[in-house]
């Protein structure tokens, strides 16, 4: 137990800071983020993360958001576990086929209002694998997106300033870019 | 020196009247055999103890190509017969091979080749993106298809049912709850006990080996740097490395060890997410923070020295794209004298933790013999006794030239999966340790020749999961005709199945992490 908390002390932490912005825009970015989610989402924008056909690559580099230099829950993004609970949907992959149907079910289920993000390039436009018989070549051909995050994959820091465009369209909207669309 | 097991197989072979006339791909002998024949050679090569190592199909003038690769010390196999296009048929291997029964499954719904006998005929690849009397990788199907507007979703799978007092079902995906990729998972359970589990893939099927025909080597590179991400660099070195091969284009020798480092680098970046995620599905966060911060700094020098945090597109046909300077070796070494010391200091924290020992030891014990029955690679099957390296037992440059110590525990639980994977680590660092210091001069990339129609190419290559195979033929054009790759997840998958029997619900995933294998590296 000693080690543990031995080496947690040593560690200190490691999170790259918010409150003295310097030249390194990670921190500026998080601090517009938590600015806008204190704002306009009441301090917590809830995602939940659906891998639509992606090689794994965008869910590596969404993963690294929630590692400790990063950190992203700082800034009032979290994941959550169910659809239900969401009011973000972070889509990566070209959607297969085989996960249109699940993908459709799961934005179906996020209640309203309720916002898409289309991560990575084949989430954006089909990438490498565009549209086949078996991919349906990027998420807005399955349902509305609302900001698209180019990047193969999208580096941690892409994916905040994707988070953080999605805020800024969702404050110079009335209405929720998801039901516009509809 | 005592006799091959290629010898004895082939003495075997004829003794039992099966013609196989030998050629070679590369340094591969090939066999090709009646087709009639194709379950029996199996059953002899089951005598010599040899590995089901993978299998696939294509569409050629005659017919249809069926190939079954094994392998036993390093010395591989491939068995190879036609049938004719009109009535595509010939006697199954999983009756023999376990491990084949998926890989059969896959041909028969991509190409429609009918295996006689095989204990099972579920579609496994097929869901409802294209209609059953259609076969995707056949010449005559269009890479676009003929979609529906919304595709269905598979309603009519038949799952292994369990009945009885107390026994219940427990759907699980596609869509997790984590942050990770779709497939399905059906249990069988009473109280908290699994009785059964049936994996359910397919659901990330992009049909890559059908966008690979007509690609350039160039975009060939591409497609396979995306066949899993967390493997781009193995993926991009078996499908360069095979290509290669067909094109006889001999590589660098500096190209080839800058590969072998930024394999070895993929291996310690995986294993330290994996290490770190294994412990936070048992609610143990110190490890996750530790090795999610030790997996960021690993990560980060590499989009200046790879071009690419996770160095996708770093290898290319011929050699890699982006050099290394002498600073960036010299910083490299000193990051894993870093990360050394970090090791020195958190593995043995985690070792002492006994709320860890309570919940990694004996869960989802994997038995040496069923390790060894479904031919299971890679760390999976390096903690279950399965002494086998593509690195050490077929080396390829760089690492013949090299020194290390293949990793291998027998206690096949999940502490054994996480043990296996920390000493691979301090492998890796060692190996990486002498590929800085020693790394020869010369030129990065070979220029590309052009290959002979139908000149075919096959890799092997230990990417971090595990032995990785990649095939490909060229036609006329230097374009490619076939691809084909076996993730090392495709022979894993199965063993989660028996991995997961007898433990609880609630364990399922700290199993499921400890071999986490690729969806998409599997559903292709």
């Amino acid at each position: 137990m000693l080690r543990l908390f031995s080496k947690t002390l040593k560690t200190g932490v490691v999170t790259e800071r918010v409150k003295k912005p310097t030249s390194d825009d990670l921190e500026q970015l998080g601090i517009e983020v938590k600015q806008q989610i204190d704002r306009h989402f009441k301090g917590s924008l809830a995602i939940r993360e659906v891998d639509a056909g992606s090689c794994n690559g965008c869910e590596l580099e969404i993963h690294a958001l929630n590692n400790p230099i990063y950190d992203v829950e700082r800034f009032g993004v979290h994941f959550v576990a169910s659809p239900r609970h969401a009011d973000v949907l972070l889509v990566t992959g070209p959607v297969s086929r085989h996960m249109q149907t699940a993908l459709l079910r799961t934005w179906q289920a996020t209640p309203e209002p309720k916002w898409v993000i289309a991560a990575g390039d084949c989430a954006v436009c089909g990438g490498e694998f565009g549209e086949s018989y078996a991919c349906c070549g990027g998420v807005d051909k399955v349902i509305p997106v609302d900001v698209t995050i180019p990047g193969c994959p999208p580096t941690p820091k892409m994916l905040l300033k994707g988070i953080l465009g999605l805020i800024n369209g969702v404050k110079t909207q009335s209405q929720p870019l998801a039901a516009s669309q509809k | 020196m005592s006799q091959s097991w290629r010898d004895m197989f082939s003495q075997m072979l004829s003794s039992n009247q099966i013609s196989h006339k030998p050629s070679l791909i590369q340094d591969t002998t090939l066999w090709q055999i009646e087709s009639s024949q194709w379950q029996q050679a199996a059953r002899l090569a089951k005598d010599l103890s040899a590995r089901w190592v993978a299998g696939w199909a294509e569409q050629v003038e005659a017919g249809f190509n069926v190939n079954a690769l094994l392998e036993k010390n390093g010395d591989y196999v491939l068995l190879r017969t036609t049938v004719p296009e009109m009535h595509p048929q010939l006697p199954s291997q999983s009756t023999v091979y376990a491990a084949a029964n998926r890989s059969e499954r896959h041909t028969q719904d991509l190409l429609g080749i009918h295996f006689t006998d095989c204990p099972d005929h579920r579609p496994w690849i097929k869901h409802q993106a294209w209609h059953k009397h259609e076969y995707p990788l056949r010449k005559d199907f269009p890479l676009s298809g003929q979609p529906q507007s919304i595709t269905p979703p598979d309603m009519d799978y038949a799952f292994v049912k369990a009945r009885g007092h107390g026994v219940y079902e427990i759907p699980v995906g596609p869509v997790h709850a984590g942050i990770i990729e779709p497939g399905h998972f059906r249990f069988q359970a009473v109280g908290e006990t699994i009785l059964n589990l049936e994996e359910r893939l397919g659901y990330v099927h992009k049909g890559i080996e059908k966008l690979a025909v007509g690609r350039s080597p160039e975009k060939l590179a591409r497609l396979a740097a995306r066949i899993s991400g967390d493997s781009t660099v193995a993926h991009g070195w078996a499908a360069c490395q095979a290509m290669e091969q067909a094109a006889s284009v001999e590589i660098p020798e500096r190209a080839a060890w800058l590969r072998g480092i930024a394999c070895e680098r993929e291996r310690i970046a995986n294993h330290l997410g994996d290490i770190g995620a294994i412990c936070n599905d048992v609610g143990f966060a110190f490890a996750q923070m530790q090795f999610s911060r030790l997996r960021e700094q690993w990560l980060r020098p590499q989009l200046k020295d790879f071009g690419h945090r996770l160095m996708m597109d770093y290898i290319v046909p011929g050699g890699v794209s982006l050099d290394i300077t002498p600073d960036a070796c010299e910083q490299q070494l000193q990051a894993l004298k870093t990360l050394r010391q970090e090791l020195d200091v958190i593995v043995p924290a985690i070792d002492m933790n006994s709320s860890l020992e309570d919940r990694l030891y004996t869960a989802g014990y994997l038995s040496p013999q069923t390790a060894q029955d479904f031919g299971v690679v890679g760390y999976v099957g390096r903690a279950s006794g399965q002494d086998f390296d593509v690195r050490r037992d077929k080396p390829y440059a760089p690492y013949h030239a090299l020194q290390f110590n293949a990793v291998l525990e027998d206690q096949g639980d999940v502490a054994s999966r996480v043990w296996v994977r920390v000493k691979e680590i301090f492998a890796s660092i060692k190996l990486l340790r002498q590929m800085l210091s020693q790394l020869p001069e010369g030129a990065i990339k070979a220029d590309w020749k052009r290959p002979q129609a139908q000149a075919e190419g096959l890799a092997m290559i230990d990417g971090w999961r595990g032995e990785i195979i990649s095939y490909v033929r060229f036609d006329e054009n230097n374009c490619i005709s076939r691809f084909y790759t076996r993730d090392p997840s495709c022979v894993n998958w199965p063993a989660l199945e028996k991995i997961v029997l007898n433990n609880i619900v609630p364990d399922f995933p700290v199993c499921n992490k400890s071999l986490n294998g690729s969806y998409s590296g599997h559903d292709l």
